[in-house]
């Protein structure tokens, strides 16, 4: 019997990056926009998703796919605007990963403009996972506090785009907008930030107009 | 704490080497794991314990070679390592960069016994 050294260098997340490129070349072949949301629980995913979507539908076809440990109640809440939505019950995953989205794939009509994945409530683990989108937004609600970018830092460093979120709560709250989005800023200069209210609808028209451009982008029309 | 489903993909890959291989037991396994990968050391280990018991890794060592962020500018074109998770180059301070390590989740090497 002897030892033998096997060398590998075989990617952890080989399987699941596989399977979300493949996603992603099929949904920006047919001009379909995916976008990510990520964020900690309650921090206004869904209500943003249901506000955005009287910015985006006048003109623009979306579909939701929720993902969650238990319940209906997501998709429950986007199908009741008239708009498709599939529920992911990972059954206790922290996460969505691109095997659960390719699952749902065959039921993905061709003819949209966005598609939204709106991930696990969760700062963490979410962000290890590339699903196929092609672009990530990270929720940061007021309440939260706005020391989060540097506590959670992998959340905002692989998103494209930061939404502060609930900003009609910030007057009683000791929430400072500038340093949130410093903080975020600072370790992605990148990032592109928004500050909505899908109470007010404050922001939501920018933030709309965003993911329109984009979505232009992504088909190579910039009329 | 996703380095469980972690672990579950890096014990399909032992089982598939250690069936090409006809090995009998996989005696150490050792990972790249970048500081920005998401994944924390000390829970793989946990993970990887709870996960070895009753297979062929079952006597193995864990070995996790930690990673630091290595960005490029491409404004400056200075490549520096750092500790911390900003992107912004070192050097000049440019936000116009490339990761180029810092992010691996990688099965180096595992070492196999064969009968």
């Amino acid at each position: 019997m002897k030892t033998k050294e096997v060398m590998v260098l075989k990617d952890l997340l080989g399987s699941n990056n596989k399977i979300a490129g493949e996603i992603r070349d099929k949904l920006t072949a047919r001009g379909i926009l995916t976008i990510n949301l990520l964020s900690s629980p309650g921090a206004g995913k869904t209500t943003l998703l249901e506000a955005l979507s009287d910015e985006v539908r006048p003109r623009y076809r979306m579909a939701v796919i929720e993902g969650d440990i238990e319940t209906e109640r997501d998709a429950d809440r986007i199908r009741a605007k008239g708009i498709p939505a599939w529920q992911i019950q990972t059954g206790g995953a922290c996460h969505l990963d691109a095997r659960m989205i390719g699952r749902l794939f065959p039921e993905i009509p061709p003819d949209l403009d966005f598609l939204f994945i709106e991930n696990v409530g969760n700062l963490v683990c979410p962000a290890g996972f590339d699903l196929g989108e092609n672009l990530r937004l990270v929720l940061l609600s007021t309440p939260e506090g706005d020391d989060k970018p540097k506590k959670y830092p992998k959340a905002f460093t692989t998103s494209n785009g930061l939404v502060i979120s609930k900003t009609d709560l910030v007057p009683p709250l000791p929430f400072d907008i500038d340093r949130a989005r410093r903080e975020a800023l600072d370790i992605n200069p990148r990032l592109k930030v928004f500050t909505t209210s899908s109470q007010t609808k404050a922001g939501l028209p920018e933030l709309a107009a965003y993911l329109i451009e984009e979505l232009k982008r992504l088909r190579g029309d910039h009329a | 704490m996703h380095e469980l489903s972690l672990i579950s993909n890096l014990f399909e890959m032992l089982e598939e080497q250690a069936r090409d291989k006809k090995a009998g037991k996989i005696t150490y396994v050792k990972l790249q794991v970048g500081l920005l990968s998401g994944a924390v050391a000390e829970l793989l280990k946990t993970a990887f314990d709870i996960y070895k018991k009753g297979t062929l890794a079952e006597g193995a060592e864990l070995e996790i070679v930690e990673v630091p962020l290595t960005v490029l500018c491409l404004e400056c074109g200075a490549e520096t390592s750092k500790d911390d998770y900003i992107l912004r180059c070192e050097s000049c301070g440019s936000p116009d960069i490339k990761t180029v390590a810092g992010t691996e989740l990688i099965l180096e090497e595992s070492g196999v016994l064969i009968e």
